[in-house]
């Protein structure tokens, strides 16, 4: 199973231990991943300003990944989103196909649709199975209790996307029971996490926020669970500056799914980055279960 | 006399344009830090750190830097060889020329007592040196040529700069064979040093044949071939007199080929008198490029090293901020155009869709450097360089890269305060006003609105695209509206984000652009797809949202043009 690692602009500068934690959880399940350097931005900034530089964005990134016979395997949500929705536009549209070829021609690129986009949590539920998963983990957590987040540019639009049943999705709710956590039901569960409006509107933004975090608490979870930055930033870096400024704690630090699912496959916690959370989340060692006993004669 | 007017004034210019730009490292402002320290502290903080640097242990690392960075370009050698190799030709070669050559009045007839531009080594040096320069442009287009991706744009400034050193250079050697063909050049030489009267016929003859022999001048008179005496008459005329300060033309061997070249039309060269006319070219653009220097691309001779130099003996958070205004000053200056920061650029592939400079981040650099200068800038330029500076997605890669190190993640983010102080913020937020103060809502609340098409070639704009004429197959069931995670976080939605979602889908059946553009329901839409999943008929609102904000934003565009 070999995939071209997508990371995007933020990963490598303000996430560097959901790569980090990704490489290692994949090396161990298997899954080898090609870096391609001139990979640019997935196009997502660009789609409030400009459809078709959007378009072109995700398309050079598509056909440098075709060039190399590759499937993508996206770390973020928004631009899995993105790089989804600009390959059905591709596809769909003859007139903006022939655009886009016209132009990446000039660098000897084009792109044909002959590709796939794959986010990392299919990528484990689909490619890798639970099973195989499962097999992995040496010490699954006892009585610790996840809010699933889903993130919206996953499940939606639903039929362009294609990554879960957009009203009753369950594939995280699996990739997180296999650790032996509890995923709990919340409310608020498939809604926004408020990143997108993060700088056009704050005060809206930080309502999204707030309204999951109070729901998450109150379905009685420890933590929050991302698979993608946007969410990630908010819900860490986004939620100790709210509770900073406006003392409005929720207590529910999040944690990257790579992460959580690492830790219980005993990969280091510093390959994880346990550490470099926003939001301190070493607390969750305690749930994992008891290093089973060195067998002695 | 129009040399020494044309030496003075562009010495005075090149002076004052040197003061000038070393002056705005000391009034260009970036930073909030840097905001309440005056130029002259800046000024006075910069002499104290640069003597206390100097008798002290990071001398050590200036000399080191001045030797490996600056003058080596150790930086440039890691990067590329070819590169290297081609700037360091440039580079060097002129250099060595300027000083030899372009000085020799003031270093090399100082240095070495037997200096004559014609005798050499010096006459072969010249042409050498011209050579290495050459070579070096010859490598630069090469790797130009053979070079595919995204290349940076080269600007005018660019291109002037390099038209100058050409003409320095090609007139230069064309002067060079012009000499040596002239021969009135020769007579003039001959009446001066020869000592020999006109009577000496002969002998002028013999002198004469040796030199359109040996040394390429052409005469009208005087044709070889020539006999074996008169030759060795010649040569020993030339040793008397012409030996001490000639060495043979064909070590220029530049020039040399240009004379041979020239030779047929020689005659009618010199009668024009051709080798003047361009001796007045070769130093006007020589003095030009002087005048020039401290306003173009060449500034960074003096600069970048600067910068190389400070930044390595600054320590984050212990140098004094006034120093630190000053180096993020420099960068301004330091930045040598190269493009590399846009060859890796994650969102230069926007510029050929988005035909906007400011995208390109050595070209932003520049904008910001005309936006420090204090002159006006139109609201067109600041909304170019706020669409640049927001379509960045700071993904540091271009200070990564940058091979003088400058800090341009830092200066983006400073470039994005400065802009906001001017009224100028991320675009979408900025237009949620902009374009809400324009077709403001609240004037229509008690008006009936025609329902006669209002802007045809508006939805026109919508049906290009599959996704946004969904729009026509809304039957007003209000799906969209009741899922909305916006709509629902108010009480009074309508008054927070103007219209809602089905309301918008029918300002557009209805043509009506200015409801449509103008609602800030396009800016709040958090882009959560919840509506176009819910959608009975399949239209897809979010997508629809997505390319109203296109259209307002080029509408915003269009209407600050």
């Amino acid at each position: 199973m070999k995939f071209a690692l997508f990371l995007g602009c933020n990963i490598p500068v303000r996430l560097k231990h959901y790569e980090s934690a990704s490489r290692a959880v994949l090396r161990e399940l298997d899954v080898e991943l090609v870096d391609i350097a001139e990979f640019n931005c997935c196009g997502y900034p660009l789609r409030n300003i400009d459809l078709k530089a959007f378009v072109l964005s995700s398309a050079r990134n598509l056909a440098l990944a075709e060039r190399e016979n590759l499937n993508m395997i996206i770390l973020c949500k928004c631009g899995y989103g993105t790089l989804r929705m600009a390959d059905h536009l591709i596809r769909e549209d003859a007139r903006l196909r022939e655009d886009v070829n016209r132009t990446l021609a000039k660098e000897g690129l084009s792109y044909n649709g002959d590709i796939q986009v794959k986010h990392i949590l299919s990528v484990l539920f689909n490619d890798v199975g639970i099973g195989v998963i499962k097999e992995k983990i040496t010490r699954p957590y006892e009585n610790l209790k996840i809010a699933t987040h889903y993130g919206c540019h996953a499940l939606r639009p639903s039929n362009i996307v294609q990554f879960d049943d957009p009203v009753a999705p369950s594939l995280f709710d699996q990739l997180v029971e296999v650790t032996g956590a509890e995923s709990v039901d919340w409310s608020t569960k498939l809604d926004c996490c408020g990143g997108p409006l993060l700088g056009t509107n704050d005060e809206l933004s930080l309502d999204f926020t707030e309204k999951k975090l109070a729901d998450a608490r109150m379905a009685g979870a420890h933590y929050l669970t991302t698979g993608c930055t946007f969410c990630q930033v908010q819900f860490d870096t986004v939620q100790k500056m709210v509770a900073t400024e406006k003392g409005t704690n929720h207590h529910v630090p999040s944690i990257l799914y790579p992460q959580l699912l690492g830790l219980c496959m005993g990969i280091d916690k510093n390959v994880l980055g346990l550490d470099c959370n926003q939001i301190d989340i070493t607390g969750i060692e305690g749930f994992l279960a008891p290093e089973p006993l060195a067998e002695s004669g | 006399m129009l040399y020494t007017i044309t030496l003075y004034t562009s010495l005075a210019i090149f002076v004052a344009g040197l003061i000038y730009r070393i002056s705005n490292w000391f009034r260009y402002s970036i930073g909030t830090d840097a905001a309440d320290i005056t130029a002259s502290t800046r000024a006075s903080a910069a002499v104290g750190g640069i003597t206390s640097t100097i008798f002290s242990a990071k001398i050590g690392i200036l000399l080191k830097v001045f030797l490996l960075d600056v003058l080596l370009q150790a930086w440039l050698l890691k990067k590329d060889f070819l590169r290297w190799l081609a700037h360091i030709c440039i580079y060097g070669g002129f250099m060595l020329l300027l000083l030899m050559h372009g000085l020799d009045k003031f270093i090399t007839s100082v240095v070495f007592d037997n200096y004559y531009s014609t005798l050499n080594p010096f006459m072969f040096l010249r042409d050498f040196f011209g050579l290495v320069v050459i070579v070096g442009v010859g490598i630069a287009i090469y790797r130009r040529l053979l070079s595919k991706g995204p290349r940076p744009q080269s600007t005018g400034v660019d291109y002037y700069a390099i038209i100058i050193l050409a003409v320095i250079m090609i007139s230069g050697v064309i002067l060079e064979g012009t000499k040596i063909v002239s021969n009135s050049r020769y007579q003039e030489m001959v009446d001066e040093y020869a000592g020999l009267d006109e009577e000496e016929t002969e002998d002028l003859m013999a002198l004469g044949a040796y030199w359109v022999q040996k040394f390429g001048v052409v005469s009208r008179d005087i044709k070889g071939p020539f006999d074996k005496n008169t030759l060795q008459q010649g040569k020993q005329l030339h040793e008397m007199s012409c030996a001490e300060c000639h060495s043979r033309p064909q070590w220029a061997f530049m020039g040399y080929g240009a004379s041979r070249v020239m030779s047929p039309m020689a005659s009618l060269l010199d009668r024009a008198n051709i080798h003047t006319l361009l001796w007045y070219i070769h130093f006007l653009a020589c003095f030009f490029g002087l005048a020039y220097l401290p306003f173009s691309k060449f500034f960074h001779i003096f600069s970048t090293p600067v910068y190389l130099l400070a930044n390595a003996v600054k320590k984050e958070g212990k140098s004094d901020p006034a120093n630190m205004a000053t180096l993020r000053a420099i960068e301004m200056d330091a930045c040598t155009h190269c493009g590399d920061c846009t060859t890796r650029c994650s969102v230069a592939v926007a510029f050929n869709e988005i035909s906007n400079p400011n995208i390109l981040p050595h070209e932003k650099l520049a904008a910001f450097r005309r936006l420090l200068s204090g002159r006006g800038l139109s609201k067109k330029t600041l909304m170019a360089i706020q669409e640049g500076s927001y379509i960045c997605t700071d993904c540091h890669r271009c200070t990564d890269v940058c091979p003088i190190g400058i800090n341009l993640e830092d200066l983006w983010l400073n470039l994005k305060a400065h802009l906001a102080e001017l009224g100028y913020t991320k675009p979408e937020a900025w237009a949620r006003e902009a374009i809400g103060a324009e077709f403001n809502l609240v004037k229509l609340k008690d008006k009936t609105l025609s329902l006669t098409p209002v802007d045809k070639g508006f939805v026109g704009e919508l049906t290009g695209s599959a996704q946004a004429s969904t729009f026509s197959v809304c039957f007003g069931c209000q799906n969209c509206t009741n899922v909305c995670p916006v709509v629902g976080n108010y009480e009074n939605p309508k008054e927070m984000v103007g219209l809602l979602p089905h309301e918008i889908m029918h300002c557009l059946a209805l043509k009506h652009k200015e409801l449509a553009l103008g609602s800030k329901m396009l800016w709040d839409c958090v882009t959560c797809y919840v509506c176009q999943e819910h959608c009975p008929q399949g239209v897809r609102v979010t997508d629809v949202l997505y390319q109203l904000k296109n259209l307002a934003l080029k509408h915003l565009k269009e209407k600050a043009a």
